[in-house]
């Protein structure tokens, strides 16, 4: 599961050189996503997997916490899909409401993509400006830190972290968040130092701006495009992420759950007659990948279309 | 290239010694220690076992005598948690096992993918690409601990073909689901990679100077389109890498097989200082040096980057 | 059990000969006589006195044997004590050592046990296990621990090569059951300074049992051969012995039904289905460990636990039958004492809240939390601790939900388990899931725990409770001081007890001779034979 860099730094370049054309890549873009199927189809299923995880707690029989007794101990019998008694995905193995266990563990699954893939972008843009606004010795100074950063394998610290400061959601945020900011800061450092020395910057420079004010008012919007990408193919991964550590069971706190938690939960007892347990969350959990993919790539090529 | 060689290297020092000691603070200031047990030792015994591990010292001082010792003796001492071995052991025992399993599905994905991306992009919107593209997409996102135990039920409960776990080095029966697991996702990744690349490079002025040449299809593919359309693949190539070696502790839980991702996940929710500093810096090691035979890779096959 | 009881037992078991495993009439041996067991996890250690753990235990009892050994209902026979004397007083017992071999070919004497013993009170050893020489009462074991005095100065000594005598601080009635605990075992004197901490490493490792072992590779698998130069070999029928890693109890379930394992643990809650399967091989005997949730009363405890309703309350609302029914499903028992039901002369206090009706008990909880100022609309508001695990989370999901509706509101917090024994120790929890194991079979090993200066994490004390063990050491009749003490914990509640253990496991039906009858699940390799199918 990876990243296309090459692609992300051609779509990067195509900004700086329609910055110096003066023509918007997003004019166009609109309409060439709109006819990307595989991208609207992604689209499509991101809406409904949102509007899931907002609206589709109200559907719900049952809470996600409440242990059904009359199911409990027979699972395997009393315990699969049925709309009579309101488990319309089943119960897990306490007998707990499936349907509402997947509402709550979407909640989770997409908070921790989306608020990580936020933060590594965020961190991303930021350094990879400054570095490449301020150039001479902090650019290099910056940059090699980056060069240490990268070889340092990633998910034993994440690990570590979670170990030292225990099950918590602001640092799982955070941990799963700072893995992936590096690559994002060279792209946005590369682009920033093609940015810098158009008139437009020097006008501002000129005019008694602050760093900070060009880089935030000047350098960033040019890279939204970049960024909007990059933000949507992050997110899945982020998923994927989350989904091992709780795996490895340093992810949410119970009653709370999340996609991972749920699948590795299902996965378990596979063999035990209770296959909605493992169906029911992996469907939610493959589907928005695949949607967060397709709307990725499909936002990439409308933004660098390429002739084919 | 030397030269850059060299830089490369000279980074690579701090590097270490930075993981070395983050790593090293982490732990010691995460609650519990190696020796907390359910029964709360005698402070005589805990006494002994503190000094014996060099416990008592002041932490800056345990962290240099841990660097001389590693750097000057290669020694990474004795384990906290299994007393009768070293980690030096542990790893010795541990390691090959991964790199056994973790190389052949290294080999397994850039084969199998580059081919199946290949095909794929030469194929371009018939059913074979449209194959190649499902497969990748599916195998992709499927969590590789869902398809550890699918595989164990499979091919060990069903079909009684291949044992459920352990290993030889011997007797391949043991490699072939570790391999399945731990590649499948890397090898969709990959040809997802290869085919859109392909696709790009195929559509390029300089093929279709060769093609217009009258050059027959597959010399244009081998001569031309393969080697400039590696180049994403092999940036790819050193996180995939890293990867693998992380994900190895899914492979070690389901299979058994006794390698050191299992044994960084225990050290590190067992708190054995050494066993997990010896693995975070081999595991650091190999990372700087993977990147580093990538990017060499990349000079070699694209000319036009300079160092 | 009593001092009296202890000395039949003995004398009775010291009458029979050897005890030696025979197929039964109509059973024809298998050829291939290989039993290969299931290890959640590595071995730790293979030194009798750095062993601390039940997987470790199995295997030394393969690899050595003390001066006793246990038949199959975990009956002290003797092992390398060919028989033994004990003074009027009750403090000096001599042994007489039977003549038997090291795997190297090397005497077993007398020495090698004081040199063993010694060893594990060295502080320098560090040995986790040093507390059970103590627990044995051996002379000066305390001082030697604390430093105070030289290992040497131990009541053990080597009056020759075949005789042992052992001096205790003050007379014992148990001490004989000790004498199959892995921590008492011999170790060859030579080996051990020879290679030093390696010694047990599978090039190095020299024993006394009826197996030696053939390879140990970490984390995968560990193989143990039969021993020509074990004293009882002739008796020994099962030839190898496999311990196999599966960190993941349901792939170790599939392995086992693929015919891999011939004995795996079940996981919880598929015991019913297994059962009705696989009737001759789905096995469910009591285990002498009993489940609890702790609470804290210490200084550092929350304010609510101090008031005897409240626990009283979380007591009586949690509903154990359905903990055990419906949840675990094993053949475990729902918890009323703190002491396994299973122990040997334990009568449970009568008239406890078991037997009212649990509508009963929830209106009672309701009342006891009205009465201390709770309810649900000013619950009491607790954090509860476990350690990670399958079992123990949804245990802890149960509680949390029978909890919730009087009032009593519990955030779960799950931490691993270097974390939870740290703050179990520090005193830094509300409510923690805790389970005990019997190291003997008597209720004194469980009751222990709540002694003020026991374990009792919780720090509740009681001077009433503290005397009644004190006066149990050396009472004759201990039934009545016991059931007293668990009067005590069931008025006072220090600690919401939960389950006693049951070993719920799937057999292979052609193996034979693992013992059923045994509360503390000791097993012996060489008891086993394979039976052709």
């Amino acid at each position: 599961m990876v990243i296309d860099q090459s692609k992300m730094q051609s779509l990067a370049d195509r900004f700086v050189e329609a910055e110096v054309k003066g023509r918007s890549p997003w004019a166009d873009a609109r309409r060439r996503f709109l006819r990307n199927r595989a991208a609207m189809l992604g689209l499509t299923i991101l809406v409904l997997v949102s509007l899931f995880a907002v609206i589709g707690g109200q559907f719900a029989q049952w809470s996600n916490e409440e242990l059904d007794f009359s199911v409990m101990g027979q699972v395997a019998q009393m315990g699969q899909p049925s709309l009579e008694n309101g488990h319309y995905f089943g119960t897990d193995n306490l007998g707990r409401d499936l349907y509402a266990r997947v509402v709550q563990g979407t909640q989770i699954s997409l908070m921790v993509g989306i608020v990580g893939a936020a933060i590594a972008v965020i961190v991303g843009t930021l350094y990879g400006a400054t570095a490449g606004y301020v150039g001479g010795r902090t650019d290099q100074i910056m940059m090699r830190t980056v060069d240490i950063l990268m070889s340092i394998p990633y998910m034993f610290v994440l690990i570590l972290l979670l170990v030292m400061f225990g099950r918590s959601m602001s640092m799982l945020f955070l941990g799963i968040g700072l893995i992936s900011w590096l690559d994002m800061s060279r792209i946005v450092r590369g682009q920033t130092l093609s940015l810098k020395n158009r008139e437009f910057i020097e006008a501002a420079r000129a005019t008694g701006v602050s760093s900070f004010r060009i880089i935030i008012r000047h350098i960033v919007p040019n890279l939204l495009g970049v960024v909007a990408v990059y933000a949507t193919l992050l997110v899945p991964l982020m998923i994927l992420t989350e989904s091992f550590i709780s795996f490895l069971g340093l992810g949410v706190q119970e009653p709370l759950t999340s996609w991972g938690a749920l699948i590795s939960e299902g996965a378990g007892t596979m063999n035990y007659g209770t296959l909605w347990q493992l169906a029911f969350p992996l469907f939610f959990f493959v589907i928005t990948l695949f949607g967060f993919f397709f709307v990725g790539d499909g936002l990439r090529d409308a933004l660098d279309p390429k002739e084919r | 290239m030397f030269a850059f060689i060299l830089r490369r290297l000279a980074v690579a020092i701090p590097t270490l010694l930075l993981l070395i000691v983050f790593s090293f603070v982490l732990m010691h200031l995460a609650p519990g220690g190696p020796f907390t047990g359910e029964r709360a030792l005698p402070p005589q015994v805990l006494a002994n076992l503190e000094a014996q591990y060099g416990l008592n010292d002041p932490l800056w001082l345990q962290i240099w005598n841990y660097l001389v010792s590693v750097v000057i003796h290669f020694d990474f001492g004795p384990s906290f948690v299994y007393p009768d071995r070293t980690v030096n052991q542990l790893i010795a025992n541990g390691f090959p096992v991964t790199l056994t399993y973790g190389g052949l599905s290294f080999l397994a994905a850039v084969i199998l993918g580059v081919s199946l991306g290949v095909v794929a992009a030469i194929w371009h919107n018939s059913w074979v690409d449209y194959l190649a593209v499902g497969i990748s997409i599916g195998a992709q996102v499927l969590p590789n601990f869902v398809m550890a135990p699918l595989l164990v039920l499979v091919f060990t409960l069903w079909y009684r073909w291949l044992p459920g776990g352990g290993w030889s080095f011997n007797d391949p029966s043991f490699w072939v689901m570790p391999v399945i697991a731990l590649s499948t996702s890397y090898m969709a990744s990959i040809a997802r990679i290869t085919r859109s690349s392909m696709l790009e490079v195929l559509g390029s002025n300089h093929i279709r100077t060769a093609r217009a040449k009258g050059m027959p299809e597959h010399r244009v593919i081998i001569r031309h389109a393969l080697k400039p359309a590696m180049l994403p693949v092999i940036s790819y190539l050193g996180p995939v890498f890293v990867s693998m070696i992380t994900g190895s502790v899914v492979i070690d839980i389901y299979f058994s097989t006794g390698g050191i991702g299992k044994a960084f996940v225990d050290s590190a929710l067992n708190r054995d200082y050494a066993v997990m500093m010896g693995v975070t810096i081999l595991v650091g090691a190999l990372t700087i040096l993977f990147n580093l035979i990538v990017d060499v890779l990349y000079a070699w096959i694209d000319p036009k980057i300079r160092y | 059990m009593t001092k009296l009881f202890a000395t039949t037992a003995l004398l009775t078991a010291l009458a029979m000969p050897a005890f030696a495993v025979q197929p039964a009439e109509g059973e024809t041996l298998a050829e291939n006589q290989t039993y290969t067991y299931w290890l959640l996890d590595a071995i730790k250690s293979l030194d009798p006195a750095l062993n601390t753990d039940v997987e470790g235990s199995d295997a030394l009892r393969s690899l050595f044997e003390g001066l006793m050994t246990e038949s199959a209902t975990g009956e002290m026979i003797p092992g390398m004590a060919e028989s033994h004397e004990v003074s009027d007083d009750g403090l000096t017992y001599t042994f007489t050592l039977r003549e038997a071999t090291w795997s190297n070919g090397d005497p077993v004497t007398a020495d090698d046990f004081v040199f063993a013993w010694q060893r594990v009170v060295t502080p320098e050893t560090a040995s986790e296990y040093a507390w059970y020489i103590e627990l044995m009462n051996v002379d000066n074991a305390t001082a030697i621990i604390a430093g105070e005095m030289t290992p040497d100065q131990l009541g053990v000594a080597a009056l020759d090569d075949r005789t042992l005598q052992v001096t205790l601080s003050a007379p014992t009635p148990y001490f004989l059951n000790t004498l199959s605990h892995a921590t008492t075992y011999p170790v060859p004197r030579a080996v051990v300074e020879e290679h030093g901490q390696a010694w047990t490493q599978p090039a190095n490792i020299v024993g006394n049992g009826a197996y030696t072992l053939a390879s140990h590779n970490l984390g995968v698998e560990i193989v143990f051969q039969k021993n020509p130069a074990y004293w009882d070999a002739e008796n020994v029928v099962m030839e190898t012995v496999r311990g196999v890693t599966v960190n993941d109890t349901n792939v170790a379930l599939t392995r086992y039904q693929a015919g891999e394992l011939d004995r795996v643990q079940i996981p919880a809650g598929q015991f019913p289905r297994l059962s009705e399967q696989f009737p001759d091989q789905a096995v469910s005997v009591p285990q002498g460990c009993s489940y609890a949730y702790v609470l804290n009363l210490g200084e550092t405890g929350p304010e609510a636990l101090k008031d005897q309703r409240v626990r009283e309350a979380m007591a009586l609302s949690l509903n154990r039958e359905v903990i055990v029914d419906q949840v675990l499903q094993g053949g475990q028992r729902p918890a009323y004492s703190w002491t396994h039901w299973a122990i040997d002369g334990f009568a449970a206090p009568e008239d406890g809240m078991q037997d009212m009706p649990m509508d009963q008990r929830l209106e009672r909880a309701r009342e006891l939390l009205a009465e201390a100022g709770y309810g649900p609309d000013n619950p009491v508001r607790l954090q509860l601790q476990y350690n990670t695990d399958e079992s123990h989370r949804l245990l802890a999901i149960a509680a949390q939900q029978f909890w919730r509706p009087l009032g009593i509101q519990v955030e779960l917090n799950n931490v691993e388990w270097a974390v939870h024994t740290d703050r179990l120790q520090s005193g830094n929890f509300e409510v923690a899931r805790y389970a005990w194991c019997a190291d003997y079979n008597e209720a004194s090993t469980f009751l222990d725990w709540f002694r003020t200066d026991g374990y009792n994490s919780g720090k509740w004390s009681n001077a009433e409770y503290d005397q009644l063990l004190a006066d149990a050491r050396t009472a004759e009749d201990t039934a009545p001081l016991y059931q007293r003490a668990e009067e005590i914990l069931a008025e006072e509640v220090p600690a919401v007890f939960v389950y006693h253990y049951a070993k719920v496991d799937m057999i292979n039906p052609a193996i034979k001779g693992l013992p059923r009858e045994n509360l503390l699940n000791t097993w012996y390799a060489k008891d086993l034979y394979r039976v052709a199918e």
